[in-house]
């Protein structure tokens, strides 16, 4: 299908499309009852269906991954359904353009913190409308209006004859009735799952080991295969001797696929040993040379020279203001995402057909990829997500769809093929490096001048060219151009740095790197300024109350100001990421160089929380995933070649480095917005400008441990 | 052919003797609850407990799981009842919940050891990683189950 002209951003909803796209996803596709259940079984659309035995099942669009969709959107739905979390059961999506978000240009993709704002109206009324036919097949059973009938927890009441029925008795008969337009919606008072819902729905299997991710899958006759990849980015196979390979006890076959030599085995452990016996020269290409340092040295000349400079947003004229001038020069990694379930699928391809299980973001383009895989067209390919281990972007990637159907297709066998982590780590879409070069003016106290250029690889543009308009990839620009500060001259630039390392979406792209520059780089001029960072900040948000309320809340709670223990500091940076706000205070000490995040205190303003505690629980982690990079987290690369390996020398943040982290949420009935991501791009900064504080170093290229060695 | 003993079960395995205990376990014996994570020990998402003691079973070669008892998270408990489930539950502990049968098995075998650890035992103990960040819930977790054994 033709995805919709977007206008900006990453992961924009389309706002003002929403309400349109609303018929899209509510055109119930799914209308007739289902005919394997015998007509029993209600269905009114493509979101819910309601069994004999009082189940409800929600089908998922969304991907499971930790952030905590099976719960979110099954409240979302039950709520306006007036059904019990008990009878709710969730299942995930094929891929089918009919579960698209409208709000993604009808692509299904999780990622960008969209699932519940997107899924926020059209679950309601799916949830609503599929309410008012139960309460209408009552009312016909029993003879009454339906106005005079009330639900709740999976059961239509009729008070004045005190008769009720459960939803599943009912499903039979609501099958059977025409399904209602512009059933309206509860207000937000009559609300009794939605910001009470606590309890996710997939702890169960998640304690017990039951839960099947990806790797868990078992098809009858499956194989295992593990894959040798060109180990110098855009290399490719020369030749290979596969003898030693195929003496390795277990080993089956080995096979050339688009991206490397497959060995196929009878168990994962056979395949791995395999592949580490093959034999392969590689064309390594026009990147053999590249370095790190290489890399850096062409962004510097790119950002002098200013070579394919694009203008993302200007206003004033910063060039002719006059006053105090700052300037610096930020310097970011790549970034691998280290997923704790090393990417892998399971294919089974056969004439016409290609069936594939996999862990992944992207159905439709892991349909796609499964199609390109089997050479045969994506309508004859069949998706089915699992829980994923972990996604954090990786997995809007289908690599490994492609892959596995290569592989299936080629030993005609359905096969696993499963990434070591070391495939992992160094065959990654990474979070591009960045060289970020900023100038600002202060007169009178006041900035009144910002200039920020941005080098950086542009990953949309291969990834959702769509959006990428006049050479300025959004994503890039991220926490740059919608940063929240007014300042009356400001001009932010970018340049595309094209180069062959593989750069995809990292959790909250590229507000994850950007808004340690914009960040550290206010608090640079408020320091300057000779003024308070928060006091700073809170005068440049004035038209901004919103975040400059949050930014308050946080500096309160953590006690900001007030006289620290001896050796600690404490910094502070907001965000605004995708219609969320969140804003980090952190509490850090140095001893003997050593960095040390004690506690963090952050505020996070997402609209309604759907989940108490998962908001809660996102906050969290998106604190970690992005402390544990600003910590450690760097890809370097030599020879065009990863030098990184494992866990051992990409490390990545464990229990003694995780600081307590105390989440505060403002209390809001606003439509929801994400929650995911909102908290990974503020805790760098504000451990930055806490560092600062203590050392009066001003660290501007992560990782910390790096830059204070 | 190799004989070990998974959860008071013994099985007879044909595989090399260099097999990692986790890829007999989860491949050859169909049990995959244990997952693989890393390969070199580092991350402790194959944590079985082997004679009690938590191990990572990434880099164990099956001829030396040969004769002992390997626990495997599904030996916990049929019904979640374990004390570290149940403190997990409480806690809301899991996200993306990959890492968690190893952390739970790390922390029952923490627990059998140390009935009321300390934060920094428990920091000591609790080395595998989690890249959803949940440390400072698995912490109140082992806090909780320790209260309730």
């Amino acid at each position: 299908m033709d995805a919709p002209a977007l206008s900006r951003g990453t992961f924009i909803r389309l706002t003002g499309a929403l309400g349109a796209g609303l018929g899209l996803a509510l055109s119930f596709p799914g209308c007739a009852p289902s005919s394997q259940s015998g007509g029993k079984e209600f269905s009114p659309n493509a979101w819910v269906r309601i069994a004999p035995d009082d189940t409800v099942t929600v089908v998922l669009n969304k991907s499971e991954m930790g952030q905590g969709v099976a719960t979110g959107l099954p409240t979302i739905l039950a709520d306006e359904l007036d059904a019990s979390m008990n009878h709710v059961r969730t299942e995930f999506a094929p891929a089918d353009p009919k579960y698209g978000d409208p709000g993604l240009g009808g692509d299904m993709i999780t990622g960008g913190s969209t699932s519940i704002p997107d899924s926020w109206l059209p679950l309601r009324h799916a949830g609503a409308t599929a309410r008012a036919m139960l309460v209408a097949a009552a009312a016909k059973q029993w003879g009454v209006d339906p106005a005079t009938c009330t639900t709740r927890e999976g059961v239509v009441y009729h008070q004045p004859s005190n008769r009720s029925a459960s939803y599943g008795s009912l499903a039979a008969t609501a099958a059977t009735l025409p399904v209602p337009a512009n059933v309206p919606l509860k207000t937000p008072d009559k609300f009794t799952l939605i910001g009470k819902q606590s309890r996710r729905l997939d702890l169960t299997g998640k304690v017990n080991g039951t839960t099947i991710y990806g790797i868990d899958v078992k098809v009858p006759g499956m194989v295992y295969a593990a894959i040798a990849r060109s180990p110098v980015f855009g290399g490719r196979v020369k030749s290979f001797d596969a003898t030693k390979a195929k003496a390795v006890p277990g080993v089956t076959d080995v096979v050339q696929v688009s991206n490397g030599v497959a060995v196929v085995a009878k168990n994962t452990w056979a395949a791995f040993q395999g592949k580490n016996a093959l034999q392969i020269v590689w064309d390594e290409g026009p990147n053999a040379k590249v370095s790190t340092a290489s890399l850096f040295a062409d962004a510097e000349r790119l950002a002098k020279t200013h070579q394919g400079e694009r203008i993302a947003a200007s206003r004033g004229n910063p060039d002719s203001i006059s006053g105090t001038v700052v300037q610096a020069v930020y310097r970011g990694p790549f970034l691998a995402h280290a997923t704790m379930e090393p990417m892998n699928a399971t294919a089974d391809v056969r004439a016409g057909s290609c069936e594939v299980w996999a862990p992944n973001q992207v159905q439709l383009r892991a349909r796609a990829a499964a199609a390109i895989g089997s050479g045969l067209p994506p309508e004859s390919c069949t998706i089915h997500t699992t829980y994923l281990g972990g996604g954090f972007g990786r997995r809007l990637e289908a690599d490994y769809v492609q892959e596995a159907a290569e592989v299936s297709k080629a030993i005609k066998s359905p096969v696993k093929v499963m990434w070591t982590r070391e495939d992992d780590i160094q065959h990654d879409f990474y979070r591009p490096m960045s060289l970020n070069v900023v100038r600002g003016v202060l007169s009178g106290g006041d900035v009144t001048a910002l200039t920020h250029q941005v080098v950086q690889k542009s990953w949309y543009r291969d990834w959702w060219p769509q959006l990428v308009k006049n050479g300025i990839d959004p994503g890039a620009m991220e926490e740059v151009t919608d940063a929240p500060y007014a300042i009356p001259n400001f001009r932010a630039t970018y340049i595309d740095h094209d180069h062959g390392i593989t750069a995809g979406s990292w959790r909250a792209p590229n507000a994850n790197w950007n808004c340690f520059v914009t960040e550290s780089f206010v608090d640079e001029l408020a320091h300057t300024a000779g003024k308070d960072p928060l006091a700073f900040r809170l005068a440049l948000l004035k038209h901004n109350p919103r975040a400059a309320n949050l930014l308050t809340l946080a500096a309160q709670k953590a006690g900001w100001g007030r006289k620290q223990q001896a050796g600690v500091a404490q910094g502070l940076a907001v965000t605004f990421w995708n219609g969320s706000y969140g804003a980090i205070v952190a509490d850090v000490s140095m001893q003997d160089k050593m960095l040390k995040v004690h506690r963090v205190v952050a505020a996070v303003d997402c609209g309604t929380a759907v989940n108490p505690d998962i908001v809660v629980q996102q906050a969290q982690s998106a604190t970690n995933f992005g402390l544990s990079a600003a910590l450690t987290g760097k890809i370097t690369i030599k020879n065009g070649r990863v030098e990184q390996n494992n866990f051992y020398d990409y490390t990545v943040l464990h229990m003694a480095d995780a600081p307590s982290i105390e989440v505060h949420v403002v209390p809001s009935t606003a439509a929801p917005t994400g929650i995911g991501e909102v908290c990974t791009p503020p805790i760098a900064p504000a451990v930055g400008n806490a560092i600062f504080v203590l050392t009066g170093k001003r660290v501007r290229q992560l990782p910390f441990n790096d830059a204070l060695a | 052919m190799v004989s070990i003993t998974v959860n008071g079960t013994s099985h007879d395995v044909d595989v090399p003797d260099e097999m990692p205990l986790l890829w007999v376990v989860r491949d050859e014996l169909g049990m995959t609850g244990t997952k693989f994570g890393c390969g070199v020990a580092q991350c402790g998402a194959c944590t079985m407990h082997v004679d009690g003691v938590a191990t990572r079973t990434c880099v164990l070669p099956v001829s030396q799981a040969v004769g002992k008892q390997i626990r495997t998270i599904e030996s916990l408990s049929t019904d979640n009842s374990h004390p570290v489930q149940k403190a997990w539950i409480a806690e809301g502990v899991p996200q993306c919940g990959y890492c968690q049968s190893g952390q739970i098995m790390a922390a029952a075998a923490l627990l059998q050891k140390t009935k009321k650890p300390t934060d920094d035992q428990i920091t000591q103990a609790m080395t595998n990683i989690c890249r959803c960040g949940t440390y400072d819930r698995i912490r109140s977790a082992i806090h909780r189950a320790a209260g309730e054994t």
